[in-house]
C-alpha cells in the first residue's frame, strides 16, 4: 500500500488575522504555523494506521517554500517515511494541484489523502482537481476510510446525512473529522524524523487561476445587548420585534 | 452565458438550488446575458418548472434514474458538456457537499478559474470569499475568461416570483466508468432537521450543560424555532451528542439568520464556525465568557433557569 497526503502549512487556530502591504498579504509576524489540522489529525493519522496495520508507505507531500520544512518535520516525527516539498510559494489551488498531480503521476499511488478544507482559505477544492488531472475517482468529506481488498470502504458525513460507499484504489479522499483521532509525536518519531529523506522538487507550471487582491476585517461588533435572567421575555421579544429573526 | 447546476434530492428541487438558480439568474442580468440551468436525475412532475420562480427561463434536464445519487465524474461530465454545448462562461453551484465535490472537476476540464465558497455578487470581475474561518474577507480575481463558482448556502435570498421555466430533456453520453464509486447506503442523521449548514436557525449546546441526560432545554427551545441543534467540540468528543452536530473550525461551518449558544464559553475555535451568523445570543452564567464579545444579545445567567423561560415566552410571541 502506498499512501500520498497532502499538508498544507496554516496558522495556528488560535491566530489573531491581520494584514499588511496595503491588506494585500498575511501578516506572518509573530504568526505560529501548524500543520492543518484536517491534514494532521484525520489524513495523516489514517494513513499511518492503515500503513501499521496493512504495512505500506506513507510519503507526505507539500507545496511551498524552505520555511515549511517545520511542519514537513513535525509530519515525519509523526511516522511519515519520506516527504516532498514542491520548492515554490502556491499562487492558488490549481497551482497546488497541479504541482501535486504532476509529482503523483508516474509513482501510482493507492491512496492520495488530503484534508476537507485548509483553515486558512477554507476552499477544499484541490483535492478534486488533483483527481481530476489524474483521472482518479474522488470521494469527499469522508469521516471513515477502510480497506477492502482493492477497494476502499469509505462512509462520508454530508447535509443531515451519513453515506457508505465503495471505491476502487487508486482514488483520491478528502478526510474530515472521525477518520482518526490526533496523535502527539513521540521522542523516538522525533529523534527518527531528523534523518528522514525530504527530496526538493522543482515547479512545473506558474500559471494561476485565482488571485488573492486584498483582504479586509469584519466591521468590529457592536456592544452586546444584555437582558436579566428574570427578564427573559424582553430578550424574546427582541428577537421577534428588533432582529426579526423568527 | 451562465449555466447554474440545480440539484435534485428524492426529485425535489434542494434548498440550495433556488438560492443558487437565483444568483445565477442576477449574475447573468448584470452581465447582460441569459441564464440556463440544468438538473440532473429523476424529477417530480411540476418540479424543475419551478426554476422559473428564479427567474430562469430554460432547464436542461438529463433524466436518468441510474443518475439519482451523485456521482463525482458523471456529474461533472454532465454539467461541463452542458456548458460547451450552451457556450456558457460561468457554471455555479452551491457550495454544499456535492458542489465541493463536483465544482473543481469542472474547473478543470473548463480551464476556468474556480472560486469557492462565495457569499455575494460579484464587484466587477472581484468576488468575495470569507477566509481564516470567518475571520477574514477576501477579493479574488479571476485570471480566465471562464469561471466556475460556489455559492455558501444560505447566502442569497431568492426573491420569487409566479413565472415557470421550460424543460428540455438532454440526452448524456456516460459510460461505467464515470460511476467512481459504488454508494452502499445512506442513514439519516438528524431526523426532521434541515441540514446545519442550510439551517436558518441553530440552537447549539456546550460543556456548561454538564451532561447529556440535560439536553431535552435545548431540544425544547430548538423545536419551537423550527431550529437544528448543534453543539461545542468537546461535547461532541466525550460523546454528549452525535459527531455531526459539531461546529466551528474544526468541525462544520455555519452562518445561520439566529445563532443560541448555551453553555459555551466562546473559544476562538468554536466561533471560527460560527461567526458568520447574522444574529448571535450568549446563555452563560460567566459574564467573562469570552462569547459575549461577540454576541449580539446575550443573558448572564443558569441555563437551566433562563433556557426554559426563553422556550415558553417565544411560544407565546409564536401563538399570538
Ligand atoms: C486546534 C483546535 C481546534 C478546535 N476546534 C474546535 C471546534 O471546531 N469547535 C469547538 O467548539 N471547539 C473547538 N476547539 C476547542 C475549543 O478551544 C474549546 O475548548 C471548546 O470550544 C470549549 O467548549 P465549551 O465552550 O463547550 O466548553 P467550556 O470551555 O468548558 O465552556 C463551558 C461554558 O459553560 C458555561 N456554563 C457552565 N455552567 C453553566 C450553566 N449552568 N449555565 C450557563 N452557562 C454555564 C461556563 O461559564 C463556560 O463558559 C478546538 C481546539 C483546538 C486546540
Ligand atoms: N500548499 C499545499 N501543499 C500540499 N497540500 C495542500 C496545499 N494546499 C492545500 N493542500 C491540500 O488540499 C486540501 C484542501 O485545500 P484547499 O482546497 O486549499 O482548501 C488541504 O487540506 C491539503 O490536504
Amino acid at each position: 500500500m502506498k499512501i500520498l497526503v497532502c499538508i498544507s502549512k496554516v496558522p495556528d487556530t488560535t491566530t489573531k488575522i491581520s494584514f499588511t502591504d496595503n491588506n494585500s498579504k498575511f501578516n506572518e509576524d509573530k504568526v505560529q504555523f501548524i500543520i492543518n489540522p484536517y491534514d494532521e489529525w484525520y489524513a495523516l493519522v489514517r494513513a499511518l494506521e492503515l500503513k501499521e496495520t496493512l504495512d505500506g508507505t506513507v510519503t507526505v507531500i507539500n507545496v511551498g517554500k524552505a520555511d515549511n520544512e517545520q511542519i514537513i518535520r513535525k509530519a515525519l516525527a509523526l511516522g511519515a517515511d519520506d516527504a516532498v516539498r514542491v520548492d515554490t510559494d502556491p499562487a492558488d489551488a490549481f497551482t497546488v494541484a497541479n504541482e501535486i498531480a504532476a509529482y503523483a503521476k508516474p509513482e501510482n499511488y493507492d491512496i492520495i489523502l488530503t484534508g476537507k478544507e485548509t483553515i486558512n482559505y477554507n476552499s477544499g477544492v484541490v483535492a478534486g482537481m488533483i483527481a481530476e488531472l489524474l483521472d482518479l475517482p474522488y470521494v469527499s468529506l469522508a469521516s471513515k476510510l477502510d480497506v477492502d481488498g482493492n477497494n476502499l470502504k469509505i462512509e462520508r458525513e454530508i447535509e443531515g446525512m451519513k453515506e457508505t460507499l465503495k471505491v476502487a484504489m487508486p482514488c483520491v479522499i478528502g478526510a474530515q473529522k472521525g477518520m482518526a483521532e490526533a496523535r502527539i509525536p513521540n521522542m523516538r518519531g522525533i529523534l527518527a524524523s531528523k534523518t528522514k529523506p525530504v527530496k526538493i522538487i522543482a515547479p512545473i507550471t506558474n500559471e494561476i487561476h485565482v488571485q488573492s487582491v486584498s483582504f479586509s476585517l469584519p466591521p468590529e461588533k457592536g456592544a452586546v445587548k444584555l437582558f436579566s435572567p428574570d427578564n427573559v421575555k424582553d430578550l424574546a421579544e427582541a428577537l421577534h420585534n428588533e432582529a426579526k429573526v423568527f | 452565458m451562465v449555466l447554474v447546476f440545480a440539484e435534485l434530492g428524492n426529485g425535489n428541487l434542494k434548498k440550495t438550488s433556488l438560492e443558487v438558480a437565483a444568483y445565477a439568474a442576477e449574475l447573468a442580468k448584470n452581465k447582460n446575458t441569459e441564464c440556463i440551468a440544468v438538473a440532473i436525475g429523476n424529477a417530480n412532475a411540476g418540479e424543475l418548472e419551478k426554476l422559473g420562480n428564479c427567474g430562469i427561463k430554460k432547464v436542461l434536464h438529463a433524466d436518468d434514474d441510474k443518475l439519482n445519487s451523485v456521482y463525482s465524474k458523471a456529474y461533472s461530465k454532465i454539467i461541463t458538456e452542458a456548458a460547451k454545448n450552451n457556450n456558457a462562461d460561468t457554471v455555479v453551484l452551491s457550495h454544499n457537499s456535492t458542489g465541493k465535490t463536483i465544482a473543481p472537476r469542472i474547473a478543470i476540464k473548463m480551464n476556468a478559474a474556480l472560486l469557492p465558497g462565495v457569499s455575494s455578487l460579484p464587484d466587477g470581475n472581484n468576488f468575495s470569499k470569507t477566509v481564516f474561518s470567518g475571520k477574514a474577507t477576501a477579493q479574488l480575481a479571476a485570471k480566465t475568461n471562464t469561471v466556475v463558482i460556489t455559492l455558501n448556502p444560505n447566502s442569497f435570498k431568492p426573491h420569487l416570483t409566479s413565472d415557470t421555466a421550460s424543460v428540455e430533456k438532454i440526452n448524456v453520453s456516460i459510460d461505467a466508468k464515470d460511476f467512481d464509486y459504488e454508494i452502499t447506503g445512506t442513514e439519516k442523521e438528524s431526523e426532521g432537521m434541515v441540514p446545519l449548514p442550510e439551517a436558518e436557525i441553530v440552537v447549539s449546546g456546550g460543556r456548561g450543560l454538564k451532561g447529556p441526560e440535560n439536553w431535552a432545554i435545548v431540544e425544547d427551545l430548538a423545536k419551537v424555532l423550527n431550529a437544528t441543534t448543534a453543539c461545542s467540540r468537546p461535547v461532541a468528543d466525550i460523546g454528549w451528542r452525535p459527531h455531526h452536530e459539531h461546529v466551528g473550525q474544526t468541525g462544520i461551518t455555519i452562518k445561520p439568520n439566529l445563532y443560541i449558544a448555551i453553555g459555551i464559553s466562546g473559544a476562538i475555535q468554536h466561533l471560527a464556525g460560527v461567526n458568520q451568523s447574522k444574529c448571535i445570543v450568549v446563555i452563560n452564567k460567566d459574564p467573562e465568557a469570552p462569547f459575549f464579545k461577540a454576541a449580539d444579545y446575550g443573558i448572564v445567567g443558569d441555563a437551566f433557569d433562563v433556557v426554559p423561560k426563553l422556550t415558553e415566552a417565544i411560544k407565546q410571541i409564536k401563538s399570538s
